[in-house]
């Protein structure tokens, strides 16, 4: 969360055009997860604390950004996303084709995400997978295991826009891992450019070569480690973990990622793992995109994926319908 | 003025008419909506203008787009889908840019994106305003009232124009419309003039002090005009009563209101000339090359 709020912070203090709008976001309150704690106070002109209107503030910075500005919006749960679908597909992502290129649309909107905190039905869902697959909207996704912050200053400061940028809620809590906490592993990473963002590729240090990959993002990619480890040194289950905070669209020439590409190629097993609902998601198609690229070569592909039913707000329910590091175990190993 | 205001409506008017008199030529693609009997809200409105002001305007844009300066040829080239259109045929005749001006076509959605585009001017110092064309039937659409309560929250340097031709597509105000139109904007603290007219010189005079506030660092203003379609909604998709209609073109059409101010032989004149100038635009328009994909 600390990255966040400085990337917000240096945003602010690089770019005057930079305004931040939505709910409840003055000082104390800050917002409700707190990541535009204090920048009200620092830039009171340039930070909107607005209605309870989510499609109008996404289509307001929409007009901001089509006039000079770079507006970032944050809307206080990920679930009410669905509340811009229309500014978004029919207006934010249209511009700059529908003007013929005339114009750009510099606007971040910025959505917490995700369960595991018992708010039930309507506040802890995983929605980003409705927004996959927009022509012309960049979704991003932070992890632990490349600079939040740095994905989130480019996205302000750089991108011509728009950017759906989805924040899981328990990444707010957790650090991000320095060369300490990743000396165990054999670390790759590409070198993310304007169009495609930051991979970060695991392998545990000295293990048997892989037999299977998985591919994980935000909150995931950090249960998805969890259960490298466990697969290697209870299962001895070998495996490269894959995760890309850049969900759509996919590269250039909408080829897989690289590392990720690479890395099923020499494994030939594939396991898909988000905590959005199982069907017609990012994990589908990420799968369908590893058959494309290497045929009869891919042996076996799974998902691991939220159940289909809303999200009940009984903490152990709850926990039955997301997927969590035993699910990833399992699946792992029904597949080598 | 008087004269160049007459040639700017019939401009609009011989537009449209060649859309309609020539969509089943199969030149144009996709739909279109034409302004046929509105013509002096956008020259009137439009009017009071100055350089780099933005315009938003909704699918019934093409009277908008003219009467902001913008190009016949260019309009029907984008109607004909070619690269010499407005927006090289990308938009069709719904989203179109030229300048500061934009349209997109569905109701309601641009109200937010013209109250963001406002407060950008007003952030930056640029003495700017916007003005907002909508029709009675995107009063129906939610995110309209979320954007007049943001406007007038943050005080955005905007004008929304709401031109009540009293049906939306096919189906009547009154079975679209509870309560008052210019209530809905008073109800947000916004300054609403209302007039029921087809005169362009009562319509720009009534325009002239919203424009005037706006100008003078004023919020949000609201300018409620009472108008006709004289055409169907799109093409051939009219269900109201011929007689009503006829009635309609023969009581409210503003070019005929407007000629009283000028004599026979200059609006013969101008006629002619307008006649001309589009016949020219659509052979042109016409004779460009298609896209080769």
């Amino acid at each position: 969360m600390e990255r966040l709020n400085q990337a917000l912070y240096s945003a602010f203090e690089q770019d005057a055009r930079v305004h931040l709008i939505g709910e409840d976001l003055l000082d104390p309150y800050g917002g409700a997860f707190k990541v535009s704690k204090g920048l009200s106070s620092a830039y009171p002109e340039r930070v909107l604390t607005s209605p309870v209107s989510e499609a109008a503030i996404s289509g307001v910075a929409g007009g901001m950004a089509l006039r000079g500005l770079l507006p970032v919006v944050e809307i206080m749960f990920g679930d009410f996303s669905t509340l811009i679908a229309d500014q978004v597909i029919n207006s934010l992502t249209k511009f700059r084709a529908m003007y013929n290129g005339a114009v750009d649309v510099p606007v971040v909107i910025r959505a917490p995400m995700g369960g595991r905190r018992g708010y039930g039905p309507t506040h802890s869902q995983t929605l980003e997978k409705l927004f996959l697959g927009v022509p012309g909207l960049r979704v991003l996704a932070p992890n632990t295991l490349s600079d939040p912050g740095q994905l989130l200053l480019d996205a302000i400061l750089r991108d011509p826009g728009p950017v759906f940028f989805v924040e899981n809620k328990l990444l707010y809590l957790k650090e991000v891992l320095g060369q300490e906490a990743l000396a165990e592993y054999q670390v790759e990473q590409n070198t993310p450019t304007d169009s495609y963002a930051a991979t970060t590729r695991l392998q545990i240090q000295g293990a048997p070569k892989p037999t299977l990959t998985l591919v994980a993002y935000g909150y995931m990619a950090e249960l998805a480690r969890e259960a490298q480890q466990r697969l290697a040194f209870e299962h001895e289950i070998f495996c490269e973990l894959v995760a890309p905070s850049q969900l759509a669209p996919f590269g250039a020439d909408g080829a897989l990622d690289p590392l990720l590409l690479a890395s099923i190629q020499r494994t030939r097993h594939l396991l898909t793992i988000e905590e959005g609902s199982y069907s017609l998601g990012w994990g589908a198609e990420v799968a369908a995109r590893a058959a494309q690229a290497l045929g009869p070569a891919l042996q076996a592909v799974q998902r691991v994926a939220a159940a289909e039913a809303p999200i009940p707000a009984s903490v152990p329910l709850e926990r039955a319908n997301l997927p969590g590091v035993d699910d990833i175990v399992a699946a792992a190993r029904k597949m080598v | 003025m008087s004269a160049d205001y007459y040639r700017q409506m019939a401009r609009i008017r011989r537009f449209e008419e060649t859309v309609l008199e020539q969509f089943s030529s199969g030149l144009f693609y996709g739909t279109t909506h034409t302004y046929i009997g509105q013509e002096a809200n956008a020259v009137g409105v439009l009017s009071h203008l100055a350089e780099g002001d933005i315009v938003f305007s909704n699918h019934r844009c093409h009277g908008h787009f003219i009467a902001y300066g913008g190009d016949l040829r260019a309009l029907f080239a984008e109607l004909m889908g070619k690269p010499s259109g407005v927006v090289g045929g990308i938009g069709g005749s719904q989203h179109i840019h030229w300048r500061d001006f934009y349209s997109n076509g569905v109701l309601g959605s641009t109200a937010p994106v013209a109250t963001g585009a406002a407060l950008a001017e007003k952030v930056q110092g640029s003495g700017k305003l916007a003005v907002i064309f909508l029709g009675d039937g995107a009063l129906g659409e939610g995110v309209l009232y979320e954007s007049l309560n943001i406007a007038a929250l943050w005080q955005a340097p905007i004008l929304f124009v709401l031109e009540d031709n009293r049906i939306a597509q096919t189906t009547p105000i009154e079975l679209n419309l509870a309560g008052d139109i210019a209530a809905r904007f008073a109800a947000f603290g916004i300054p609403v003039a209302e007039l029921d007219s087809s005169d362009l010189t009562e319509i720009a005079d009534a325009a002239a002090p919203l424009f005037g506030e706006l100008r003078s660092g004023g919020g949000p203003q609201a300018l409620v005009l009472h108008t006709a379609r004289f055409g169907p909604h799109s093409k051939g998709d009219d269900t109201r009563d011929e007689a009503a209609v006829a009635r309609l073109r023969a009581e409210r059409d503003p070019l005929t209101i407007h000629a009283a101010t000028l004599d026979e032989a200059e609006r013969l004149g101008i006629e002619a000339e307008v006649a001309d100038e589009v016949a020219a635009a659509f052979a042109q328009a016409q004779a460009d090359p298609e896209h080769q994909p």
